[in-house]
């Protein structure tokens, strides 16, 4: 396994007496984008300052190469010199982007050539070379995050931080600028820590994903692991599983489990067994549903439940579709076929789902 | 009307002429004003830097103290600075009072909050992330520091004019302090009582307009330099 540059032990961050942060484990290997995604105020940007040697945890050790830290000044300052951190905000300096992007460097003593020498492809690489000698305080949000961007990555750390990068961005310059930041990172294969609550940076960026709930680590795994096979009910919710529905196995067919769910049954992969307790997640996008008269002609679609619609709410490409099937069930489909179904509220729908589609949890302390 | 014109008329010519005596004044309230102003930024940036960047039990209390001070009546300042120097008090043996360098003491005691008071603000109108940001660009203590004192270089420019000011133009301790000795402590403000007392409206009016030429001057320099800073 790829050796871990850091690596948190048990660590806990207890501001007054509440506890913000608590981790058993957690390591960023060497060469990987790790993401750490969770709800805002879950502990995310506390784990990251922890983890960048900006915040002393109350208890547990932080390691770095496999030693752990020791909080004094002169190590602390030696191992920051091998990190760089970019925030929310780009909390520029007053000074030319030249001069921001050049200030880890001169912190370092590097002479006058050398960072002319380093700093220059950075510039241009994030397309900021043209106002290097503007001013920091004229730059739009996009232009300064990307100075901010440059500032860290010149100092070719061993590890780079990122903490919401985007947060503060409009859509489209965030799209630009993700789409620079993710080939940058390809390129240059940084250890990168980036925090983010935002699921589609988690996907496009990370190799793992971390996700943090209420100052926990509660599941880390591969993106689409933690996509297709949530550990909790919470991170379900927080990968846009919409619909989560508790269920009871009735019965078992080979590699398949028979789950009564509402006012019907479906269809599972899991190994659970008769009267297990299930929790039954399934994301809207992998929903279809088709007017309840018309015959079902799918058959791929092992699941098929009959509900009327609640509640349809357009949100502009996609068309969220709310059927009450004894339970609440979510369906995304696209305008198209919301105005080709003539689709209205108080119809009966059938609404259908491949047996792949529905992840389950198994409930503690259930029988 | 008159008076003033005459008035303004004599100091140009005073100042033209070289007058040895307004010349000598001028260069005491100057050098006087100065090194108090230049002592009052060598301790009072430090102090104003810790308190507003830090977070310590008694902090209020000496942010209280250093905002009273900032309004530190002068004549209040040349008295306890009298009795500390006077030749039976505490410091009498340093044989200070009625000389520059009483008037020094006096005028810091006077400028040492206003300094300490605007870098405090100065300090905390800068975003306290941006610390955070420079340690982890790999900044020292000290280049953190230096950092954010270069940040803060707009509004501690006007902790320099607000000292300069302050202390240029107060009267009531140099009085006190310095004595108005002809050609050994008079400065331009106490010189300007003394001549108006004599009714020599005219060279008091001289007097003034230096005074106000030399504010002007440095403030007009400073302010240059501020928003030269500021609109780069």
């Amino acid at each position: 396994m790829t050796p871990e540059v850091l690596a948190v032990r048990d660590v806990t961050v207890t501001y007054g007496r509440r506890a913000v942060l608590q981790v058993g484990r957690l390591g960023v290997r060497s060469g990987e984008v790790l993401t750490i995604v969770g709800h805002n105020g879950a502990g995310k940007s506390t784990l990251l300052r922890v983890l960048a040697l900006l915040e002393v945890p109350t208890r547990g050790t932080v390691s770095f190469a496999g030693a752990p830290v020791q909080y004094r000044p002169a190590t602390l300052l030696a191992l920051r010199r091998r990190m760089a951190s970019v925030f929310q905000a780009p909390l520029l300096c007053d000074t030319t982007v030249f001069g921001n992007v050049a200030l880890g460097l001169r912190f370092r003593g590097l002479p006058a050539r050398e960072v002319e020498r380093r700093v220059r492809p950075w510039l241009e690489r994030f397309g900021i070379a043209r106002m290097a000698s503007r001013s920091a305080r004229t730059l739009s949000g996009g232009e300064a995050q990307r100075t901010s961007l440059a500032r860290a990555f010149v100092l070719e750390p061993d590890v780079l931080f990122l903490d919401e990068p985007f947060g503060a961005l409009d859509p489209p310059t965030r799209e630009g600028l993700l789409l620079d930041l993710a080939s940058v990172l390809r390129e240059s294969a940084v250890t990168t820590v980036f925090v983010t609550h935002d699921r589609s940076e988690a996907l496009m960026l990370g190799d793992r994903v971390a996700v943090v709930m209420e100052g926990r680590v509660v599941q880390v795994d591969a993106p689409d692991r933690v996509f297709s096979a949530p550990a909790t009910e919470e991170v379900a919710r927080f990968v846009g599983a919409d619909t989560i529905v508790p269920g009871v196995v009735r019965e078992r067919r080979d590699e398949l489990c028979v789950v009564a769910v509402g006012n019907g049954t479906i269809e599972v992969h899991s190994d659970a067994l008769p009267g297990d307790s299930l929790l039954v997640c399934l994301r809207p996008e992998d929903v279809v549903i088709a007017r309840a008269s018309v015959p079902s002609a799918s058959t791929s679609m092992r699941n098929a439940l009959l509900g009327k619609i609640r509640r349809i709410i357009p949100l502009g490409v996609v068309v969220r579709v709310d059927i009450d099937a004894g339970f609440e069930l979510r369906a995304f489909i696209s305008k198209q076929s919301w105005h080709d179904l003539h689709l209205a509220e108080g119809e009966e729908v059938r609404a259908s789902f491949k047996t792949t589609a529905v992840h389950v949890i198994r409930r503690h302390g259930a029988s | 009307m008159e008076l003033i014109w005459q008035g303004t008329v004599q100091a140009f010519w005073l100042i033209l002429r070289g007058d040895p005596e307004v010349m000598r004044i001028m260069w005491l309230s100057l050098s006087v004003s100065g090194i108090a102003t230049m002592l009052s930024l060598l301790l009072g940036i430090p102090i104003g830097t810790a308190i507003g960047l830090t977070r310590f039990p008694a902090r209020s209390l000496m942010l209280s103290l250093v905002n009273t001070g900032m309004g530190l009546p002068p004549v209040v300042v040349g008295l306890f600075v009298s009795i500390f120097l006077w030749r039976s008090g505490p410091l009498g043996f340093l044989h200070l009072l009625y000389t520059p360098s009483a008037i020094v003491i006096a005028q810091f005691i006077l400028a040492f909050p206003v300094v300490t008071g605007l870098t405090v603000a100065a300090m905390q109108q800068l975003d306290p992330r941006l610390r955070m940001q420079l340690q982890s660009l790999g900044a020292s203590r000290s280049q953190v520091l230096w950092q954010l004192l270069r940040e803060a270089r707009l509004a501690m420019l006007a902790a320099v004019m607000g000292a300069f000011g302050s202390v240029i133009s107060e009267i009531g301790a140099s009085m006190m302090v310095g004595g108005n000795i002809l050609g050994y402590t008079r400065v331009l403000t106490t010189a300007t009582v003394l001549e108006t007392a004599k009714g020599n409206f005219d060279v008091a009016i001289a007097l003034s307009v230096i005074l106000l030429s030399i504010t002007f001057v440095i403030n007009w320099a400073l302010t240059a330099m501020q928003q030269r800073g500021a609109h780069r």
